[in-house]
C-alpha cells in the first residue's frame, strides 16, 4: 500500500472510531478552535472596516491637498489664507473652517466643513461630485448639505431643516441635498465657508487651509519651512499624517482586542492537546496493532496529526463563519464605539475573504500544532510494549525540561522592562506569552516535587492516590496545562479589570464631589454659556454654588489627536486641590503659569514635572507642569489650569461645562429644570446628578468589560473540559485497576474517592500555581500593557473575595467531574473489568 | 471433617436471563478448613460466574452462598464488600498489581483497607513477602518486576490478611511453565498456611492436580474428577 493510503487509510479507521466514540468531546474541542477563530476573525473584520470607512472618509476631505494648514478651532485670521494663497509654490488654497456643531437635543455632533465650493472643486473633487450643478444653492445664507448618513441620524431629506446650537442659541439651517454614500460614508455636513462664518459667529475667521503645490516642489521642505513661519498653534500637516490620526486613535484597543482573541485560539489549542493526547492514551493498544500491522511511525504520526488537522478545518471554517456573523452584528448594533457610529455592515465583506481564509489557516494550524506532539508521542512508542499492556509513555512530556521553563521566565521578567514599540506593549505582550510558557513548562517538575513532598497520610484512599499522580505526573500535566493557562489568564484579566476598576470609581469619586454636572455636548466646538448665561445659572433657585470649566481642543503634535485643554478653578491652589493627583510639585506658589499634564500626555509628550511646556494658546508665553493626574476621559491627554492662567494667556470668559451644588433641601429634578430655563434653548445642555453619572460611568465600564469576562470564563470552562476529558479517559483506562481494587473490598465511594483526591489534588494545585502566575501576569497587564496601551495608570487591587470563590468553585467542580466518571468506570461491572486485559 | 464448612453451596443455580437456559443449578459443596478445591470445565460453562457469586460479586437465581455461615446473597453491596475485604483473597490471571505502588504497598493494600495500624502493617507485609520469596524486592516499583515476581507480589497481597476464602481465577495463565509449577506450589502452600480455604478455578488439568481434589463444572453440576 503507497504511504499516503495507508495514511489516509489509518486516519480514516482512527477518526472515524473517535468520531462513533466521543463524538461529544470532539465537538466541544471543535468549538473551542471554533470561538478562537471566530473572536480573531470578527475583531479582524470590524477593525477593517472601521479602518476602511476612516481611511475613505479621511482621503476624501483631504482630497488632492499636499499641506493641510490646521489651527486651534478658534480659527486663525483669514489673513494667513492670503498670505498662504499668494506664496509662489502654492499652485491651489482652500479655505476651511472645520467645526463640530453641537445638535439640540442630541449628545453627538456633526462634523461641518465650511468651504469655498469653487476651490474645494479643485481639491476636493470627489466630496464636491455630487453638488455639481447645485453648486449654486450652497451660498444661500442657511444652506447645508448633508451626507446620507447623516440625515439618516437626524431623520432629515433634503428641503427640510436641522438645527444647531451656537453659544446657547440654536439656529435653523435648510438641507439643499444629500452627498450621496458613495461619495461620504460618515455624517458630514457641507457649507459655504461664509454662511459658516456668519452661523458660527466666526466672521474673518478659519481653521484649516488645504493647499496644492506646483508640481517639482519639495514638497516636506516647503512644509517644514511654512512650518517655522507659521504662528503658534498653527500646523503644517502632511495629509498621510492626517489619515493616519483617526487609525492610530483605535490602535491600541484593535491590538489588545486581538490578544484576547488570540488567547482563545490558543486556549482551544491546548484543548486539542488534551483531548489527542488522552485519545492517544485510550487507543494505545489500536494505535499499536496498526503498527504491527505494518504502519510506519511517520504513518502513524501523520494520521493522528490529520485528525488535529481534522478538527481544526471543520472548527475553522465553523469559526469563520461565525465571525464573519459577529462583525455583521457588531457593526450594526454597537458601531457606536470605533467609528462614532455610523459604520456600515455591508463594508464587511468587503476585501473580507483573503482575511477570513487567513484566519481558517491559523486555525488549522493552531490545532494541528495542539495534535502534534501527542501524535509524535504515540508514534515514537514500542508497539509490543503497548500491546502487552500498560499506560503509554509520556515520558518525553514529562521532560519537557524545566531548563527551558526557567530561561523562558527569566526571558518574560526582563521583557516586562522594555518600552513600547510605536506606542504598542509589544515587549509586554511578549512578556506574558514567556512567562505563560516557562511556567507551563515548569509543571512536570514542580509537580514531581511537590508530590514527592507530601508524606504517606495513613489513609489508603488518599495514599492511593499521590502514589498514582506522582507515577502519572505527565497525565496530571495534560490536564493541569489547560486549566492553568486558561486560569491564570482569568486571574490576570480580574485583577487587572478590578484594579482598573476601583481606581476608575476613585477617580469618579475625586471628580464629581457636586450634586449636579452640566455640560454642553461632548468635544463641540459651537456649544458654549456666555459670561452673563454663566451668571444666570449661578442665580438660578436652588443653586448654592456652580464651578463653570472650559474645555478647547488643542492640537500639540499634527500625527496626535488633539488634547483636551480644560481650564478650571479660579486659582492654581483651587485648581490642584480638585484633580486627582499622581505627580504634584511642592513649589506650586512660585511656579508662573503652571499646569498640570494627564498621564496621556506625559507618555505621549515626554513632558514631565517641572517640564516648561508651550501651547498654542498664546505663544509669548510658557507654561510650567506643576502635577500630574489621573485622566480616564480623555486618552489622547489633557492639559489643566486655572481660570486665572487661561485668561492671562488670552483665553474667552465663556464654560462648557459645570458642577452645580444644590442648596441643602433643592430638589435636584425642580433645580434642573430651572436651570434650562436659563438659556435660551433648553435642549442644548446635558444635566445629570453625579450619582446618576457616576452609574452610568461604571455601568458602561462593567458593560465594555463584559466580554472580557465571558471570553476568560468560556477559556476556564475549556480548561475544566479538558480536566473532565482527562478524568474520564483515565477511569476508563484503569477500569481493571478499579475492578481489583473492588474485589479485594475496597468500597465504591473509596474508589470515587481515589479518583475524587486526584482531582482535587491536581486542580487545586492548578488553582493555586494559576493563582500565583495570574498574579504575576496581572502585574504586567496592570503596569504594562495598560500603561503602554492606554497611557494611564491604575492601582493595583486584587479581588481576592471573587479570587477565592471562583478558585473552590473550580476544584469542586473538578472534584465532581472525577467523581462521576469515577462512578461511571465502577458502575461497570467490577469482575468484566479485571478481565479486560485477558 | 466436623467443622463446620467455611464455604457452602446450596442449590446454587444461575442464568443470565430468564427465558434462556440456566448457566448452572443445583450446585452443592460444603469446603472446610484446610482444603484446596480445582474447578475445571470447558469455555462458557459458567467457572467465572461461579467464582463471582462465590465472592459475592453477583447473585444467584436459586439457592444461595454461605461464607462462614453468612449468606452473601442477603448482604448489601457495601456489607459484602466488606465481607469479601474482611474474608476473601483472589489472585488474578492479569496480576492486577498496581504499578504505581511499590511491592510492600501493593502487599500492604488489604491491611490499609482494614485499617491495621502501620507497625502490624508491616511485620505482617514483611514475613508475608518472606514466605513467598520476594522479600528482597520490597521496595521496588511493581511496574519494574517480572510475570513470576508480579504474581508472587499478588498472592502475597491475596493473603496478607488471613483470608478464610482464597479464589484463584487461572492465576498461571500468564506465566512460563516453570514459573507456572512455582506459583502453584506456592499458592498450595499459601493456602494451607495462611488461608482457610481455597478454590482455583483452571482450564490446566497440571494446574488442577496440585489441589486436593479436582470438581468438573458442567451441566449436571458440580461433579468430582478423578486423579488421572
Amino acid at each position: 500500500m503507497p504511504a499516503t493510503s495507508a495514511t489516509l487509510a489509518a486516519w480514516r479507521i482512527l477518526f472515524l472510531a473517535q468520531l462513533r466514540e466521543t463524538p461529544g468531546r470532539l465537538l466541544i474541542t471543535l468549538l473551542a478552535i471554533a470561538l478562537g477563530v471566530a473572536l480573531g476573525c470578527a475583531v479582524f473584520l470590524v477593525n477593517a472596516a472601521a479602518l476602511n470607512e476612516f481611511s475613505l472618509a479621511s482621503k476624501r476631505l483631504v482630497g488632492e491637498a499636499d499641506v493641510v494648514v490646521r489651527g486651534p478651532r478658534e480659527g486663525f485670521p483669514e489673513e494667513l489664507f492670503v498670505q498662504l494663497a499668494r506664496d509662489p509654490a502654492v499652485r491651489a488654497a482652500s479655505p476651511v473652517l472645520e467645526l463640530q456643531a453641537a445638535l439640540p437635543g442630541h449628545s453627538e455632533t456633526l462634523e461641518v466643513l465650511g468651504l469655498d465650493p469653487f476651490r474645494a472643486a479643485a481639491l476636493q473633487p470627489a466630496l464636491m461630485a455630487d453638488i455639481g450643478a447645485d453648486l449654486f444653492a450652497m451660498f444661500r445664507p442657511d444652506a447645508i448639505y448633508l451626507s446620507s448618513s447623516a440625515a439618516s441620524s437626524l431623520h432629515v431629506e433634503a428641503g427640510g431643516h436641522i438645527e444647531v446650537t451656537v453659544g446657547s442659541r440654536v439656529k435653523s439651517l435648510h438641507v439643499v441635498g444629500l452627498l450621496s454614500q458613495t461619495t461620504f460614508n460618515q455624517p458630514l455636513g457641507l457649507m459655504d465657508i461664509a454662511s459658516a462664518q456668519w452661523l458660527f459667529d466666526d466672521i474673518g475667521k478659519l481653521n484649516r487651509v488645504d493647499l496644492q503645490l506646483f508640481p517639482g516642489t519639495d514638497v516636506e521642505g516647503f512644509r517644514a519651512d511654512l512650518s517655522r513661519r507659521l504662528p503658534a498653534g498653527v500646523l503644517a500637516i502632511a495629509p498621510a499624517v492626517e489619515r493616519d490620526r483617526a487609525v492610530s486613535a483605535t490602535r491600541a484597543y484593535r491590538v489588545n482586542l486581538n490578544m484576547l482573541a488570540l488567547v482563545s485560539l490558543w486556549t482551544g489549542a491546548f484543548l486539542v492537546f488534551s483531548t489527542q493526547s488522552l485519545a492517544v492514551l485510550r487507543r494505545r493498544r489500536t494505535l499499536a496493532l496498526l503498527r504491527a500491522l505494518g504502519l510506519t511511525r511517520a504513518q502513524l504520526q501523520s494520521a493522528l496529526l490529520g485528525e488535529g488537522a481534522a478538527i481544526g478545518v471543520a472548527g475553522s471554517i465553523l469559526g469563520v463563519l461565525l465571525g464573519a456573523a459577529i462583525a455583521r452584528l457588531t457593526l450594526k448594533i454597537l458601531s457606536g464605539d470605533v467609528s462614532q457610529g455610523h459604520l456600515h455592515a455591508a463594508a464587511i465583506l468587503r476585501n473580507g475573504a483573503l482575511p477570513m481564509l487567513a484566519f481558517f489557516c491559523i486555525g488549522t494550524l493552531a490545532s494541528s500544532a495542539g495534535a502534534w506532539l501527542p501524535a509524535r508521542n504515540a508514534a515514537r512508542q514500542a508497539p509490543a510494549r503497548a500491546l502487552k499492556s500498560g499506560d503509554l509513555d509520556f515520558s518525553s512530556t514529562a521532560r519537557i525540561g524545566w531548563r527551558a521553563g526557567l530561561s523562558l521566565l527569566s526571558c518574560g521578567a526582563l521583557l516586562a522592562f522594555m518600552p513600547p514599540i510605536a506606542g504598542l506593549p509589544i515587549f509586554g505582550y511578549a512578556a506574558v506569552g514567556a512567562l505563560l510558557f516557562g511556567a507551563v513548562l515548569l509543571v512536570p517538575a514542580l509537580t514531581v516535587t511537590v508530590l514527592r513532598a507530601l508524606p504517606r497520610m495513613g489513609n489508603v484512599v488518599l495514599d492511593t492516590a499521590i502514589a498514582q499522580m506522582r507515577e502519572n505526573v505527565a497525565l496530571s500535566t495534560l490536564s493541569l496545562a489547560s486549566i492553568i493557562v486558561s486560569f491564570s489568564l482569568m486571574v490576570a484579566m480580574a485583577i487587572m479589570v478590578f484594579s482598573f476598576r476601583v481606581s476608575f470609581e476613585n477617580w469618579l469619586g475625586k471628580l464629581l464631589p457636586a450634586d449636579l454636572q452640566v455640560r454642553v455636548p461632548y468635544e463641540n466646538d459651537t456649544a458654549f454659556w456666555s459670561p452673563d448665561e454663566q451668571s444666570a445659572l449661578k442665580a438660578t433657585p436652588g443653586v448654592a454654588r456652580v464651578e463653570f470649566r472650559r474645555t478647547r481642543r488643542l492640537l500639540l503634535d499634527p500625527a496626535k489627536a488633539p488634547v483636551t485643554l480644560i481650564a478650571r478653578g479660579d486659582d492654581p491652589a483651587k485648581t490642584a486641590a480638585e484633580l486627582p493627583l499622581v505627580q504634584e510639585t511642592p513649589r506650586l506658589a512660585q511656579l508662573t503659569n503652571p499646569v498640570w499634564i494627564s498621564e496621556s500626555v506625559q507618555d505621549l509628550y515626554g513632558y514631565r514635572l517641572g517640564s516648561r511646556v508651550r501651547l498654542p494658546l498664546d505663544d509669548k508665553q510658557t507654561f510650567t507642569v506643576a502635577g500630574v493626574w489621573r485622566d480616564y476621559a480623555r486618552q489622547a491627554g489633557s492639559v489643566v489650569m486655572s481660570m486665572q492662567t487661561y485668561l492671562a494667556a488670552g483665553g474667552d470668559r465663556n464654560a462648557t461645562e459645570a458642577s452645580v451644588w444644590l442648596d441643602p433641601h433643592a430638589d435636584p429634578g425642580t433645580v434642573e429644570a430651572a436651570l434650562r430655563t436659563r438659556l435660551p434653548d433648553p435642549d442644548s445642555i446635558e444635566i445629570i446628578t453625579s450619582t446618576a453619572l457616576r452609574e452610568r460611568s461604571l455601568s458602561i465600564f462593567d458593560r465594555a468589560f463584559a466580554i472580557t469576562y465571558a471570553l476568560e470564563a468560556i477559556a476556564v470552562l475549556i480548561g475544566l473540559t479538558g480536566i473532565s476529558f482527562a478524568a474520564s479517559s483515565t477511569a476508563l483506562a484503569r477500569r481493571g485497576e478499579f475492578g481489583m481494587l473492588r474485589h479485594i473490598g475496597m468500597l465504591r465511594r473509596q474508589v470515587t474517592g481515589i479518583l475524587a483526591a486526584e482531582a482535587v489534588l491536581t486542580s487545586a494545585f492548578g488553582v493555586v500555581y494559576g493563582l500565583l502566575l495570574g498574579t504575576c501576569l496581572s502585574l504586567i497587564l496592570v503596569f504594562v500593557v495598560n500603561r503602554q496601551s492606554f497611557n494611564w495608570s491604575i492601582d493595583l487591587n486584587v479581588p481576592v473575595w471573587q479570587l477565592s470563590l471562583l478558585s473552590v468553585v473550580l476544584i469542586a467542580a473538578a472534584a465532581l467531574t472525577a467523581v462521576s466518571s469515577g462512578r461511571a468506570a465502577t458502575a461497570q461491572d467490577a469482575v468484566r473489568a479485571v478481565r479486560e486485559d485477558w | 471433617m466436623n467443622s463446620p464448612p467455611i464455604l457452602r453451596l446450596e442449590n446454587l443455580g444461575k442464568r443470565y436471563a430468564p427465558d434462556r437456559p440456566a448457566l448452572f443449578e443445583g450446585l452443592n459443596l460444603d469446603l472446610r478448613q484446610g482444603e484446596y478445591v480445582a474447578i475445571m470445565g470447558e469455555s462458557g460453562v459458567g467457572k467465572s460466574t461461579l467464582l463471582n457469586l462465590l465472592a459475592g460479586l453477583d447473585r444467584p437465581d436459586g439457592g444461595r452462598v454461605l461464607l462462614d455461615g453468612i449468606e452473601l446473597s442477603k448482604l448489601d453491596d457495601d456489607a459484602a464488600t466488606l465481607l469479601r475485604r474482611r474474608a476473601i483473597g483472589f489472585v488474578f490471571q492479569a496480576f492486577h498489581v498496581l504499578p504505581y505502588l511499590s511491592v510492600s504497598q501493593n502487599v500492604a493494600l488489604p491491611l490499609d483497607l482494614l485499617g491495621i495500624p502501620a507497625p502490624e502493617r508491616g511485620r505482617r507485609v514483611g514475613r508475608m513477602l518472606q514466605s513467598v520469596g520476594i522479600e528482597a524486592l520490597a521496595a521496588r516499583q511493581a511496574r519494574h518486576l517480572s510475570g513470576g515476581e508480579v504474581q508472587r507480589v499478588a498472592i502475597a497481597r491475596a493473603l496478607v490478611h488471613g483470608p478464610r476464602l482464597l479464589l484463584a481465577d487461572e492465576p498461571t495463565g500468564n506465566l512460563d511453565a516453570r514459573s507456572a509449577a512455582q506459583t502453584l506450589a506456592l499458592l498450595r502452600a499459601q493456602i494451607k498456611d495462611n488461608a482457610g480455604a481455597g478454590i482455583l478455578i483452571t482450564h490446566s488439568r497440571a494446574a488442577a492436580d496440585t489441589a486436593d481434589h479436582i470438581l468438573l463444572l458442567d451441566s449436571r453440576g458440580l461433579t468430582p474428577l478423578l486423579p488421572e
